[in-house]
């Protein structure tokens, strides 16, 4: 049965915003994330130079070596704008608050083996540091970044890092206390097991170029971290020694780095397809930060790993590397 | 595991604290000031990061649950306002005006807010103002995004808003708007802090966004009252924050003192002239007024702000000497206004008029001082010239002011009969300015606002034609060359708003809404 409501219809006179039209072709009705997205950024007729970066303009293409004849080509396939965007964290945050209560009334936590917890407190709660890192890293490629297409995601990316910082310390909290902080702090400052991992994050925090830091930061690092950590560490060794609680309490980092990585791999496939210029200067960036985090992260994998250490980060690169090559630069 | 019992819950202070600056450590692998470039060079001495109070304790959990719940309900307002288009359900058809002026004039800057707090927040070496910063960022995105998705259903009825990105970044009177945050985010992390956290978002965001969406629940407008209403927790964050900054500076060192209250002086004066647009907007062009421009200031910057620097003066911080100033104008600057823009209707993206004889007794009532004295009769005459045919629009360029890229129409501060003008000279050329405190602001920093884009130049440079323009043909008419480059349409986005598209599609849509012709 069909049932005909009626409304008074209007003809409007368009249909969507003339850049919009513009951009997708024709005055037709467009999505919500075209309208919050394209042309958002100022583009012509800046009064002022910064007085802090007074080689730029304001916004300025030109501090990225990637060249791309419309920064607009970058689409994230997620479609966030902001509503879509708290709606979809809102969803996940859910399901962590869920996890968390589950895993704290049962007592769970306290009845982690040892070396489990052991495990967790020495590899995942100094990882809090590295989130940090990132919540700073794309806040700059989302201040500095050229067109809203690409800069858009970033601040996204920072919050939610900074998000994880908080569900890891969250885990801490939840196994330990406050000293669990504190010793975890105290591991990432002095231990060497952490300077490698320590001082790329704070190299990074010195990448002037916003397109290498997002390589940097969003492809390279959580390319080979979050598949290690999370998916090699957590969801399969600490699970099958009776730790799948702790997965059940990085759930969100899990889904999240699922989700992110879709749109880490557009972005690099879009300005990877422009020019062979972009692809190669891509090819650099990633192997020459993939080679400096995958020696930073061994260590860091051995806290878990042990003898295997070398086979699975072996694993975890290789499939990085076919994820770029998928994205269109082989490596 | 016996250890669990000794657990104590943290306090909601301290388990921000592990939340946010427990995060932070100090570098070693690269220098501070690597990492934090632009700290030094505003003068600002900050001693002790660690000092600052954090304004509110959101974490990000938190924020993502509670801002998707007033998304989720801003969204549904909006669809079945669209869906049952209370766009006719406003005031009059004047009213889409203001939407105009809002979305051209004022949500691009959201924008920019968006991406100067993501700056701030990497830039502070403190973790709570970065948060806070950040934090802020990610909301002003939303404030820009919902904005423009508000005024979407508007566009598709009604003309003037349908380039306005385009429009923001070229149009005369938007470079008003524009070059004011572009002066902010082109300024250090600092002063940036003072522009808009403070001075914009503390001590005038109740005479910017505050008019706009009480003008829209007046009139009619769900759409537009709706995102101002579900902003307003965002607002009230933002506000704690502005105040929280300007303390932390001050009590950090007293060296710091003069200069925040050199940007203070600035920045209420660089608002308060943004604000001449909100002025015409509340006396002239809601059909339906709130309040007039002079009882708004009374009440949100004479009676509140006057307060505030009360509070502020423990610091050392007075009131900003262009107050008295302001208050000179405010019995004049909305009428000024709106007699400049009625003038040169022909190159905006929104319609004019002149009040009719019961919104003139309005302002007579509002203004006993000035209106029925200087503005009324020649209000009137153009009323009149206008009905024998004669309304004449001035396509001559105004001569603007360097600073806040006003024309110099207004008046000498005590004498409404003058017009106020002044000028330096500045290595081989001469600047104008529409004030003292324009001028003063100039002389502080002239290699910044010699570089102003000012519209008028630009378009005698011949810098505003369509690309192919040849200036030099026989009949070449200016202005329809710049209105092309504005992608504005001569007759429809502009001129009066009697006779206008607008006008008759509001009356013929509204008679097929409510009647059964």
């Amino acid at each position: 049965m069909h049932i005909d409501l009626q409304t008074v219809s209007i003809k409007p006179l368009r249909h969507t915003f003339d850049n919009i039209a513009r951009r997708i072709g024709a005055d037709k009705p467009a999505t919500r994330y075209q309208e919050g997205t394209l042309d958002m950024q100022q583009t012509a007729n800046f009064h002022y130079r910064p007085t802090w970066d007074p080689d730029h303009d304001i916004y300025d293409a030109s501090r990225s070596a990637i060249k791309m004849a419309d920064w607009y080509a970058f689409k994230d396939p997620r479609q966030f704008y902001y509503g879509a965007y708290t709606l979809a964290r809102a969803k996940q945050q859910d399901t962590a608050e869920a996890n968390f209560d589950f895993v704290e009334s049962r007592g769970m936590a306290a009845n982690l083996p040892e070396s489990v917890r052991d495990t967790v407190l020495k590899l995942l709660i100094p990882l809090r540091h590295v989130a940090w890192g990132s919540n700073m890293n794309n806040a700059a490629i989302c201040a500095y970044g050229y067109g809203t297409g690409f800069s858009q995601p970033h601040i996204f990316q920072s919050m939610d890092q900074l998000g994880i910082a908080q569900y890891i310390t969250r885990v801490g909290l939840l196994l330990g206390s406050v000293e669990v902080l504190d010793d975890a702090k105290k591991s990432w400052v002095e231990d060497d097991t952490w300077q490698g991992l320590r001082r790329l994050v704070e190299d990074s925090m010195v990448v002037q170029d916003p397109f290498e830091l997002f390589v940097v930061q969003n492809v390279v690092l959580d390319g080979l971290l979050y598949p290690l950590v999370y998916e090699t560490i957590i969801d399969d060794v600490l699970s099958a020694q009776g730790g799948t609680s702790v997965a059940m309490l990085t759930q969100f980092m899990t889904d999240w780095f699922a989700e992110t990585k879709k749109w880490a791999d557009a972005t690099v496939k879009i300005a990877a397809a422009e020019s062979a210029e972009n692809k190669e200067i891509l090819a650099k960036w990633i192997v020459e930060w993939r080679d400096r985090a995958a020696a930073a992260l061994l260590p860091v994998a051995r806290i878990a790993l042990g003898d295997r250490t070398d086979e699975l980060m072996g694993e975890v690169v290789q499939q990085f590397n076919a994820r770029m090559t998928k994205a269109g630069v082989a490596v | 595991m016996d250890m669990q019992v000794a657990k104590k819950k943290l306090g909601l202070k301290e388990r921000y604290a592990v939340m946010t600056r427990g995060l932070d450590w100090t570098p070693s692998y690269q220098k501070m000031e690597d990492i934090y470039p632009y700290m030094a060079y505003e003068g600002i001495k900050i001693h002790d990061w660690d000092k600052w109070e954090d304004p509110f304790r959101l974490t990000m959990d938190a924020y993502w649950k509670y801002q998707s719940e007033k998304e989720r309900k801003l969204y549904s307002v909006l669809d079945a306002y669209i869906q049952s288009n209370g766009h006719l359900n406003v005031t009059d058809a004047r009213y889409l005006n203001t939407v105009k002026l809002f979305v051209s004039g004022i949500s691009p800057l959201e924008y920019v807010a968006h991406r100067g707090f993501a700056h701030a927040g990497r830039q502070f070496p403190g973790p709570g103002p970065r948060v806070a910063c950040l934090m802020q960022s990610l909301d002003e995105i939303r404030h820009a995004q919902t904005q423009i998705h508000a005024v979407s259903n508007y566009n598709k009825y009604y003309n003037g808003m349908h380039d306005f990105h385009h429009a923001h970044d070229r149009v005369w009177f938007l470079s008003v708007p524009k070059s004011f945050f572009d002066d902010a985010i082109t300024a250090g992390p600092f002063e940036f802090m003072v522009a808009i956290g403070f001075s914009f978002e503390y001590v005038l965001t109740n005479l910017l966004f505050v008019p706009f969406v009480s003008g829209a629940a007046y009139n009619g407008d769900m759409g537009t009252m709706t995102f101002g209403f579900s902003a307003q927790s965002d607002e009230a964050r933002h506000m704690t924050l502005g105040l929280e900054v300007i303390k932390f500076i001050l009590q950090q060192d007293p060296a710091n003192v003069p200069i925040v209250q050199r940007w203070i002086d600035k920045w209420t004066w660089r608002g308060y002239r943004v604000l001449t647009l909100v002025a015409m907007m509340m006396d002239y062009m809601l059909p339906k007024r709130t309040m007039s421009w002079k009882e708004a200031w009374e009440v949100y910057f004479e009676q509140n702000g006057g307060a505030l620097f009360k509070d502020l003066a423990r610091y050392g911080i007075t009131i900003p000497k262009c107050t008295e100033h302001i208050a000179l104008e405010k019995d004049h600057l909305s009428h000024q206004a709106w007699s400049t823009f009625y003038n040169y209707a022909a190159a905006t993206n929104f319609h004019t008029w002149m009040p009719d004889a019961d919104e003139m007794e309005w302002l007579s009532a509002k203004y006993p001082e000035s209106y029925d004295k200087y503005y009324r009769p020649r209000m009137e005459f153009w009323r009149e010239e206008a009905a024998k045919g004669n309304r004449f629009y001035n396509k001559t360029l105004p001569m603007l002011c360097q600073t806040c890229q006003i024309p110099l129409v207004f008046t000498e501060p005590g004498d409404p009969t003058k017009i106020c003008y002044r000028e330096v000279d500045y290595k081989e050329d001469k600047y104008h300015f529409c004030s003292d405190h324009c001028k003063k602001i100039f002389e502080d920093e002239p290699e910044k606002y010699v570089q102003a884009w000012l519209p008028v130049h630009q378009i005698y440079q011949g810098n505003c034609f369509p690309e192919g323009t040849d200036p030099t043909v026989e009949g070449f008419d200016p202005l329809a060359a710049v209105i092309k480059y504005y992608h504005l349409e001569f007759g429809r986005d502009n001129l009066d708003f009697e006779g206008s598209e607008d006008q008759k599609n509001f009356a013929e849509w509204r008679g097929q809404a409510t009647k059964n012709a």
